[in-house]
């Protein structure tokens, strides 16, 4: 396969994924925001910009961080390389790239997920926003199963070791800022608001189920933490994403013959992750602890393009 | 209608005519729908030059196929195969010893002043001395057996893959008439271009690696580059994937470099290496002609072909066919016009109503005056034009193109219409592939049919066989006159 | 005459570099009038390089680097013998003919100044038409010690009153073929316009025009003379570009630093 062919599907899975959270975060914050008892304004807004890392760029806007504004830049805004529509630009751009390794409901997929934006000023009001986030969703879920139904070769596997990489790095910077801007508030632990924000959290990442299965005791920062840091059966925890890369490196490694330091790098995350204990975690500093593994992931992402020449 | 291979030509043209009479206009335009609507899902799009927003559009497809007798298709291959071995030739000439020149043949400022003579590569043999691998011969029909050619394009000639879609979705939409009609195949062409490429790698390859270079997914052909380089089961390159070191080509690839033989490249010759060509371009692959000078990749095309088809070379085509093959051209040029002769921009300032006159280094329909259709102004800028610079035009007769029945709003309707046929050159010989692209010129009395200008494209039907050696001539002929109107 | 050249070349990019691919005209080759004697071209590192020809006839040498490399050194030298030929280039290697070098280029392209400039030569003789308009270039510029502006036309060089030996030539040639007479660019190295302009050592760049009867007849604008055996021609080419010592693409970011050193030392006799 090209170097060019695999970059292109490894980019083509991070913005895909990309895609997906920003929409969900979106989605997160209006609730909290609007449909919540009580709105969380512009602290809400606030900390999806500083997740997405365009507090900066929308700034540099002069608007107020409130919804309209706000929802407007993460979605339809294509001046920034933060909203939606950039990274479904983006994902669209590489698979055009690659338009004939992939199924025409792949292909299909994305280019419906971009033709959504087509002409698209305004995201709308509250409802409007969710239904517009909601038909993202829709498109980059059919994205993901037309995947899983294409030949199980490099083609996928690349995308999914993008998704993958992505996923880590989106969940631990949703964790990170969220408990940043939950802890120093002084708000009672386990009051409504608080729990309205790790409610949030869990919506992005699409475990509110999934918590109440596997947690019997309500709703626990200490317990959310866990879930997403240390539990490999929610799909987006990093204990999960960290698994996944190393299965699709091995199997890259298998079909390839291509093994190296990003295997490495990939398994020993992978050991360090699975001794973990998100107790030890919150202790030592939750920030230092996942500012770390953003460094590390990264790494990684820097060592698959060495290891498959990328560039 | 009757078995498949015993039919005559009478039977043959009679069955579209019976065809054409009892599909309903409605179904035929449902069918035609069904096919526009399977291109634009696959996305065989292009797009439309000087329009700001870039569109894709899908070149209109007409669901009456174009027929050709099969004695009709070899006399036109004959004279097909003559004029690529005279362009090889000749191009192996021009770039080498220069014989024509010397002999007289041709007015040494034509070539040393044309920008399409490319200094840079004189002196390179290309691996097996081939240089037009891969040509479209634009041709005109004015009568029964009258055909000339409009154009040659040695270069990077495109609309294969029309020829390969438009043939899909005919046996998918109109199964019944490769019933009636015993048609040669075309899609065999991947085959014959893989063939072709391997057959000129380096001497002593054995397993060669071909490529398809693309200029990437912008370009306005990129649909058919991918579609070529799919359907052959090759990888499609661009630049940035090629790397040239110790004078060879290598591919990059995720588990390293792959020495590449063979790149049938769908770039210009100026993006093809900053090195030598363009020093301004960030395209291309620095050091690309020093290996295929080292002999070490084969080009289809060869990097200077742009002499061989450049317009004002054409009008001295049937000279050149002439100086190579020693015999007289088996397809006429049309009647043209040179306008660096006094004479001759005398002849055609008096005639301009009467007349096209086209930009020699113009291409698309673009920088052309059709007279008969042209306003008064028109005509009056492109007077000025032609005093001021006469070296860049050549004027043609507005020829009474053929028309064959085309499903127009009213229903069917005669239309203009030109074919591209695309001949296949290999170390091994040369093919004309049975069948071509016909286009289509979709406006009542149009002459104009590019794609870009209006114009669609429409199945070419090659008969195997017609039994024409038993038919009389004249019978032969008033039988395609009726399906081919001469306006 | 024998001039004894050594030139270095050196690269220095302010961030490494993936891989360097160079186009190299700096052999020159013997004609009748020019033998080279010792010739080497050393680069200081791990580098792979072929020899051809270009179109032109032009040695060419292809230099092929892998990175990472931050600076490399292009070193030639050598010895050339040259004789006394009045400027008269005798048994060159000519794979193209005369007529070719009548085409324009964008560096060469003239505009209605330099078509006219070229007009107000009043001569009739062929030879002293092109003397005429060699010193009429060499007087209507001042010669600029500093580095030659890249990819400088000959009409924005004509535009200016300070120019490079490159910018003379790329004019003169331009305005020779506003006459209809071919002219081409030539590199190569000489002492004679150090001489002259006191400039910083460089390759040279001059230029030949074509003479029936005589053949290709070599113009120095920077002297306002034929350029004679204080000579040694490399490469000749449509312009300055064509017949550029160092063509090079490389592969990575950061900017590219040139410095060039060159000693063209002549000592009379043989």
């Amino acid at each position: 396969m090209l170097s060019r062919t695999a970059s292109s599907l490894y980019w083509l899975g991070r913005y895909v994924e990309r895609t997906d959270f920003i929409a969900r975060l979106v989605e997160a914050t209006v609730r909290l925001d609007v449909l919540s008892p009580r709105p969380a304004g512009e602290a809400a807004w606030a900390s999806a910009l500083a997740v997405t890392e365009t507090d900066a760029a929308f700034a540099k806007t002069g608007q107020s961080i409130s919804q309209n504004p706000v929802a407007r830049f993460l979605t339809v805004d294509s001046s920034h390389p933060g909203s939606i529509v950039r990274a479904l630009d983006m994902a669209r751009n590489n698979a055009r790239a690659v338009r004939t390794a992939l199924t025409k409901e792949a292909w299909t997929g994305i280019n419906r997920a971009w033709l959504i934006f087509d002409n698209r000023s305004s995201p709308g009001g509250a409802m409007a926003t969710l239904n517009l986030v909601e038909a993202v969703k829709a498109e980059t879920r059919g994205f993901e199963g037309a995947v899983h139904r294409m030949l199980r070769n490099q083609t996928t596997w690349f995308i999914r070791l993008g998704q993958a990489i992505e996923r880590a790095d989106n969940t631990a910077r949703l964790l990170d800022v969220k408990y940043h801007i939950l802890l120093p508030k002084g708000e009672s632990v386990g009051g409504v608001v608080d729990r309205d924000q790790w409610t949030t959290i869990l919506q992005t990442v699409s475990a509110v189920t999934a918590y109440r299965w596997l947690y019997s005791e309500g709703l626990k920062p200490a317990n959310v933490i866990d879930l997403l840091i240390a539990r490999s059966e929610l799909p987006r925890s990093l204990a999960a994403s960290v698994e996944e890369a190393v299965e699709i490196l091995n199997l890259l490694a298998k079909r390839t013959g291509l093994h190296g330091e990003a295997d490495r790098m990939a398994r020993n995350r992978h050991q360090r992750l699975s001794r973990t204990k998100s107790g030890e975690v919150i202790t030592q500093g939750l920030h230092q602890y996942l500012q770390g593994f953003i460094a590390e992931n990264d790494n990684l992402h820097l060592a698959v393009g060495r290891q498959f020449k990328f560039s | 209608m009757g078995q498949a291979g015993s039919t005559t030509p009478r039977d043959e043209l009679a069955a579209l005519g019976a065809w054409i009479e009892t599909t309903p206009d409605a179904e035929l335009r449902r069918r035609q729908q069904s096919a526009e609507a399977t291109f634009r899902q696959l996305g065989i799009t292009f797009a439309v030059y000087g329009e700001s927003d870039a569109s894709e559009r899908i070149i209109p497809f007409d669901i009456v196929p174009r027929i050709f007798l099969a004695d009709e298709w070899e006399r036109l291959s004959a004279g097909l195969v003559q004029r690529v071995e005279a362009i090889n030739a000749f191009l192996h000439d021009i770039y080498g010893e220069r014989r024509i020149l010397a002999e007289g043949v041709l007015p040494p400022d034509l070539i040393f002043g044309n920008p399409q003579f490319r200094p840079e590569i004189a002196g390179i043999r290309p691996p097996h001395d081939i240089w037009a691998h891969i040509c479209g011969i634009d041709l005109v029909r004015t009568g029964p057996d009258d055909f000339f050619v409009l154009e040659d394009n040695a270069r990077t000639p495109s609309g294969v893959s029309y020829m390969l879609e438009n043939r899909e979705a005919m046996l998918r939409l109109c199964p019944e008439l490769f019933r009636d009609f015993h048609v040669a195949a075309v899609d065999s062409y991947p085959d014959r271009l893989l063939e072709t490429m391997k057959s000129v790698a380096p001497v002593g390859v054995a397993a060669p690696v071909c490529v398809v270079l693309t200029p990437g997914h912008y370009n306005s052909a990129y649909y058919e580059h991918s579609f070529l380089a799919d359907s052959m089961g090759i990888e499609l390159v661009e630049a940035a994937d090629l790397v040239v070191d110790d004078d060879v080509v290598w591919m990059r690839t995720i588990a390293g470099r792959v020495k590449v033989d063979v790149i049938y490249r769908r770039i210009d010759d100026d993006y093809l290496d900053p090195l030598v060509f363009r020093p301004d371009s960030m395209l291309g692959v620095p050091g690309l002609i020093a290996a295929y000078a080292a002999g070490n990749v084969a080009l289809l095309n060869a990097p200077g072909n742009g002499i061989a088809d450049d317009k004002a070379i054409y009008s001295y085509m049937p000279e050149i066919v002439k100086f190579y093959s020693g015999g007289d051209p088996k397809l006429p040029n049309v009647e043209t016009w040179r306008c660096r002769e006094p004479q001759a921009l005398k002849y055609v300032l008096e005639r301009l109503p009467e007349l096209v006159v086209k930009l020699v280094d113009g291409s698309g329909g673009y920088g052309m005056l059709v007279g008969p259709t042209a306003t008064k102004a028109e005509i009056e800028s492109f007077r000025a034009a032609l005093i001021a610079e006469p070296h860049r035009y050549i004027a043609q007769p507005t020829l009474a193109l053929s028309t064959v029945p085309t499903l127009a709003a009213a229903g069917l309707a005669p239309r203009h219409v030109d074919f591209r046929p695309f001949v296949l050159t290999g170390s091994k010989g040369v093919q004309v592939v049975p069948g071509g692209l016909t286009r289509v010129a979709l406006k009542e009395g149009s002459l104009v049919v590019n794609s870009s200008q209006g114009g669609g494209t429409k199945d070419s039907f090659v008969l195997m066989d017609n039994g024409a050696g038993a038919e009389p001539k004249g019978q032969l002929q008033s039988q395609t006159q009726s399906q081919e109107q001469v306006s | 005459m024998r001039l004894a050249i050594d030139h270095r070349t050196t690269y220095r990019f302010t961030s490494p570099q993936a891989r360097l691919t160079q186009l190299l005209r700096l052999t020159p080759e013997d004609t009748h009038d020019q033998s080279v004697a010792g010739w080497h071209l050393h680069v200081d590192c791990d580098a792979r390089l072929r020899y051809g020809r270009d179109g032109f006839g032009n040695r060419t040498t292809m230099l092929y680097v892998e990175g990472p490399i931050d600076s490399i050194e292009i070193h030639v030298s050598g010895e050339v013998l040259t004789n006394r030929s009045h400027g008269i280039v005798h048994g060159g290697h000519e794979p193209l003919p005369p007529q070719l070098f009548l085409r324009e280029t964008p560096l060469t392209t003239p505009n209605a100044e330099i078509a006219s400039f070229a007009q107000t030569i009043d001569e009739s003789d062929p030879v002293a038409r092109l003397h005429a308009l060699n010193l009429a270039v060499h007087r209507r510029f001042a010669l600029c010690r500093g580095k030659p502006v890249a990819g400088r036309t000959a009409i924005e060089a004509f535009a200016e009153g300070e120019v490079s030996a490159r910018d003379l030539a790329q004019v003169f040639v331009t305005a020779a073929r506003t006459l209809g007479v071919p002219a081409r660019y030539v590199s190569g190295y000489s002492p004679a316009c150090v001489d002259v302009a006191d400039a910083r050592p460089a390759p040279h760049g001059w230029a030949e025009a074509h003479v029936p009867g005589l053949g290709w007849v070599a113009f120095d604008p920077c002297t306002g003379l034929c350029a004679d055996e204080a000579y040694a021609r490399v490469a000749v080419a449509l312009d300055s570009a064509g017949a550029a010592p160092v063509a090079g693409s490389r592969l990575g970011e950061g900017e590219e630093l040139l410095d060039v050193d060159l000693h063209v030392d002549r000592t009379s006799g043989q």
